[in-house]
């Protein structure tokens, strides 16, 4: 493998250090009744409000049609997504020092996978939280369901709400376009 | 002979018809009100005001807060007087705030808002106020627009020439309306030569704010109506006007009218801190308190003062000159460049105006006319730049915009008298409706005048609203001065009696403004940071109850075991962290008030329960869409009764 794509997998690698610094996804709620917005903000390692205090509004605000408290240390994937990140900074830094392709080939397909589970794993955090509801809650509507779309807005009672990736998901995305772009020079210069 | 009954009878249907007409034209024209004039004030749903605009409630003892140019009252700050609403004065937190060396004072007069000051410049931080009746300075902070302190004024008779400031707000001042004994003691009333004395004070401002009555100036027997600090040139200074220098002690509207002319006190409050620095002040014992309302534990603490410095004039030469002025002058206001001091001589057919240059040169070359008790009296001629002539009748109080015009109250003809700093020249005079006390530019007593508008603070509406009985609102009125000519926009109507005003542009104030106070800050004593700490504790027949409140319950919301005879008290914490989402706490047959909590405060209200029975209490805020049902119940036995101590929500 040559030198210049050997350092742009080490830049592909390195980058994902920023996830830890920056939201992967944003679920934003709008209602007349907060023109200073109120939202949540999904880290690898963490769910914050985009205020202080949101978490804990949106979860009072829940309260009245019985979804679960979102309690973010209760959340197992905030605890294993840093791991899998660590993870897999070294191995694309390895790969990178290898120089072997078949390992970067890995490396993406790895990354894909992973991502297509995430996914799949919000999806059905979002469906279980907006089921699950519980059946003493104030505010009851046959058929109604709370649960916030993947990507993309949809209206829940009073609220919009608006469901978006955020910068370390497109930190991520452009990892493996770094990782595909290190391959293409690579195999030019093999000819 | 009928030719000229007729002529006669011709005439007098002319001058018949004029006079209808004129007195017609006359009432229609009390409303110069051009077209465009309601697009000047009209602020679009949804958008803010430019300026705040506050006005003392006088007699309310309050302070209100309007916006401009639309004049919309957004809230009043209770300051003085007790707020049930608010539970100003009747929560646990906030009684201390009313303590005097009288005990507790439920009520005040308040008569000048003051914005505090950097370089000159009003800033935003803080409010100060006078309490004229039971003499008293209150600081209000104005990210929580809550009174965060009130100190009383020792050795002063009425608090009315206060509360007026130093350029940095190093000082906030008080001069003693009503001379007195001093100290005060039972002598005969016409013993006023004799033993009656004034007080001017200065009362330090710390940097957080705190106030402190640093020293006390001792000056002979007259009324101290009002004050300004100089600026610029002046800074050192500080002007105090008196009336009644015949020290007249009964019917002052005519024994006290009789000098041609009083006095401007001239103070060099620099020289006044280098004489206390000497130990040249002589110790009073005195009793006052200082009251202060401590963020952090949501409640209020009184400290007992006990003496305080005060210098006598005869002892400390240079510290006070009196310049000599017209007509027993109300107000004495000082120009931008700190170089003008106007005098509001309201008995008086004109308004000097005295220049500072002139009088340091005068102090310098001792152009003096006499002394009265040490102080010398300057020469009028040698400390006055200039008078305005024709400014109207009983003229009061002035501002200036930042264009070099000085605007004048005339409160006998009822008008605003526009005159030029420099050539003294009335430019321009427009009436008011009516009997305009003080008057008001954004800015308008600082170095930087933001200018714009002029606001008249009336006294008398009569038929300007739609009538209440035999008390009318008092007003404002709203006029544009970013012409040549003033042009009357809009009036609107007060709260209590507003004195002065002080205007300020809004993102000065808004952008320091408090939301919430973060729960875990709360420093109460007796707050809770959780639900589930929510408990009643009993200590003979004094009752704890340790309240949460949070959308949509309280915790806890069933009490049992209180007894007839027990006093009880309800520590609510507001466990919210949302903005604009107080809760309110409100029980039956309480003597007091209600509670009304913001997010992450405590507040507590004392209950007796005097009969047996179950009581409800419930949220006075509708609060969210279940509010409602925000409820609960306590029941109260006969005294000695052994039902349990008990509490809980929910099961």
């Amino acid at each position: 493998m040559n030198s210049k794509s050997k350092v742009i997998l080490i830049t592909a690698s390195l980058i994902l250090i920023l996830t830890f610094f920056f939201p992967l996804w944003s679920i934003d709620l709008e209602a007349p009744q907060y023109p200073e917005g109120i939202g949540l903000r999904i880290w690898i390692n963490q769910i914050t409000g985009l205020k202080p205090n949101d978490l804990n509004n949106i979860n009072g605000l829940n309260h009245y049609i019985g979804m679960k408290e979102i309690v973010p240390d209760a959340i197992p994937e905030l605890k294993i997504m840093p791991y899998i990140i660590i993870f897999m900074i070294i191995f694309g830094l390895v790969s990178a020092l290898a120089g072997k392709r078949f390992l970067v080939y890995a490396w993406i397909a790895l990354f894909i996978i992973l991502a297509a589970i995430g996914l799949y794993d919000f999806y059905m955090w979002e469906y279980d939280y907006g089921h699950n509801l519980n059946p003493h809650a104030a505010i009851k509507i046959h058929g109604m369901v709370y649960q916030p779309p993947l990507i993309g807005s949809k209206m829940l009672l009073n609220f919009n709400a608006i469901s978006l990736p955020n910068i370390s998901f497109y930190i991520l995305f452009f990892t493996v376009v770094l990782a595909v772009i290190a391959l293409i020079l690579d195999r030019r210069t093999n000819k | 002979m009928y030719r000229k009954y007729l002529n006669m009878f011709s005439i007098a249907v002319a001058i018949i018809a004029t006079v209808v007409i004129i007195h017609n034209g006359c009432q229609q024209s009390k409303d110069l009100v051009s077209g465009d004039v309601a697009e000047k004030v009209y602020v679009k749903p949804g958008t803010y005001d430019d300026f705040y605009l506050f006005t003392s409630g006088g007699f309310s003892g309050q302070v209100g807060v309007y916006g401009l140019p639309s004049g919309r009252l957004f809230r009043v700050i209770p300051v003085f007087s007790q707020d049930p609403e608010k539970a100003w004065g009747y929560s646990e937190e906030s009684k201390p705030m009313f303590m005097t060396s009288y005990g507790f004072v439920p009520w005040d007069d308040a008569h000048h808002p003051k914005l505090s000051q950097t370089d000159g410049i009003a800033d935003g931080r803080w409010l100060f106020i006078n309490g004229n009746n039971t003499p008293r300075i209150a600081r209000v902070d104005l990210a929580t627009f809550r009174t965060a302190e009130i100190i009383e004024i020792p050795n002063s008779g009425g608090n009315h020439g206060s509360p007026f400031l130093t350029e940095n707000t190093e000082y906030v001042v008080a001069s003693t309306r009503f001379s007195v004994p001093i100290p005060n003691k039972d002598v005969p009333l016409n013993s006023y030569k004799e033993n009656f004395k004034g007080t001017i004070s200065f009362i330090k401002v710390a940097k957080e704010g705190a106030m402190n009555v640093e020293f006390q100036i001792l000056v002979p027997g007259f009324n101290y109506d009002l004050a300004h600090g100089g600026k610029g040139p002046s800074h050192g200074w500080a002007f105090f006007t008196s009336y009644n220098t015949e020290q007249a002690n009964t019917l002052l509207e005519v024994n006290a009218s009789q000098n041609d002319k009083d006095f401007i006190a001239a103070v060099n409050w620099k020289k006044a801190e280098e004489y206390v620095k000497q130990g040249k002040y002589k110790t009073f014992s005195a009793n006052y308190f200082r009251n202060y309302f401590d963020e952090k534990k949501h409640m209020a603490f009184s400290e007992k003062k006990s003496d305080v410095k005060i210098l006598i004039p005869s002892e400390c030469p240079g510290l006070i000159y009196y310049l000599p002025t017209p007509k027993s002058p109300h107000g004495v206001d000082v120009d931008p460049t700190g170089e003008y001091i106007a005098a509001g001589g309201k008995l008086a057919a004109i308004i000097p105006v005295h220049s500072f240059s002139k009088m340091m040169k005068a102090i310098e070359n001792k152009e003096f006319d006499g002394d009265v008790d040490g102080i010398p009296i300057l020469k009028y001629e040698s400390v006055m730049a200039g008078e305005v002539i024709n400014p109207g009748l009983g003229p009061l109080h002035t501002e200036f915009d930042d264009a070099g015009y000085g605007y004048t109250s005339s409160f006998i003809s009822s008008e605003i008298v526009k005159w030029k700093i420099g050539t003294w020249e009335v430019v321009d005079r427009i009436p008011t409706y009516y009997s305009i006390g003080h008057l008001c530019i954004p800015g308008g007593d600082t170095k930087k005048p933001w200018g714009k508008y002029v606001i008249a603070l009336n006294k008398i509406t009569k038929d300007r609203y739609l009538p209440t009985g035999p008390e009318l609102t008092q007003s404002a009125q709203l006029f544009d001065i970013s012409g040549e000519k003033m042009k009357l926009l809009l009036d609107f109507p007060t709260i209590g009696e507003p004195h002065y005003a002080q205007a300020i542009p809004s993102d000065i104030v808004m952008k320091n403004s408090r939301k919430i106070f973060p729960i875990e800050e709360n420093a109460n004593p007796y707050s809770i940071k959780a639900e589930k700490d929510a408990r009643v504790v009993r200590n003979g027949n004094v009752v704890h109850v340790y309240m949460s409140t949070i959308r949509t319950h309280f915790a806890p919301d069933n009490i049992e075991g209180i007894r007839v005879g027990d006093e009880v008290y309800f520590h609510v914490t507001n466990l919210e962290q949302d903005w604009d989402i107080p809760h309110g706490f409100a029980v039956k047959g309480a003597n007091n008030s209600e509670l009304l909590i913001m997010p992450g405060s405590t507040e507590t209200l004392k209950w007796l329960p005097a009969q047996e029975g179950v009581y409800p209490f419930y949220c006075t805020d509708f609060c969210s869409a279940l509010h409602q049902e925000m409820q609960g119940y306590i029941r109260v036995s006969p005294k000695g009764s052994n039902v349990e101590l008990a509490w809980h929500t929910g099961k």
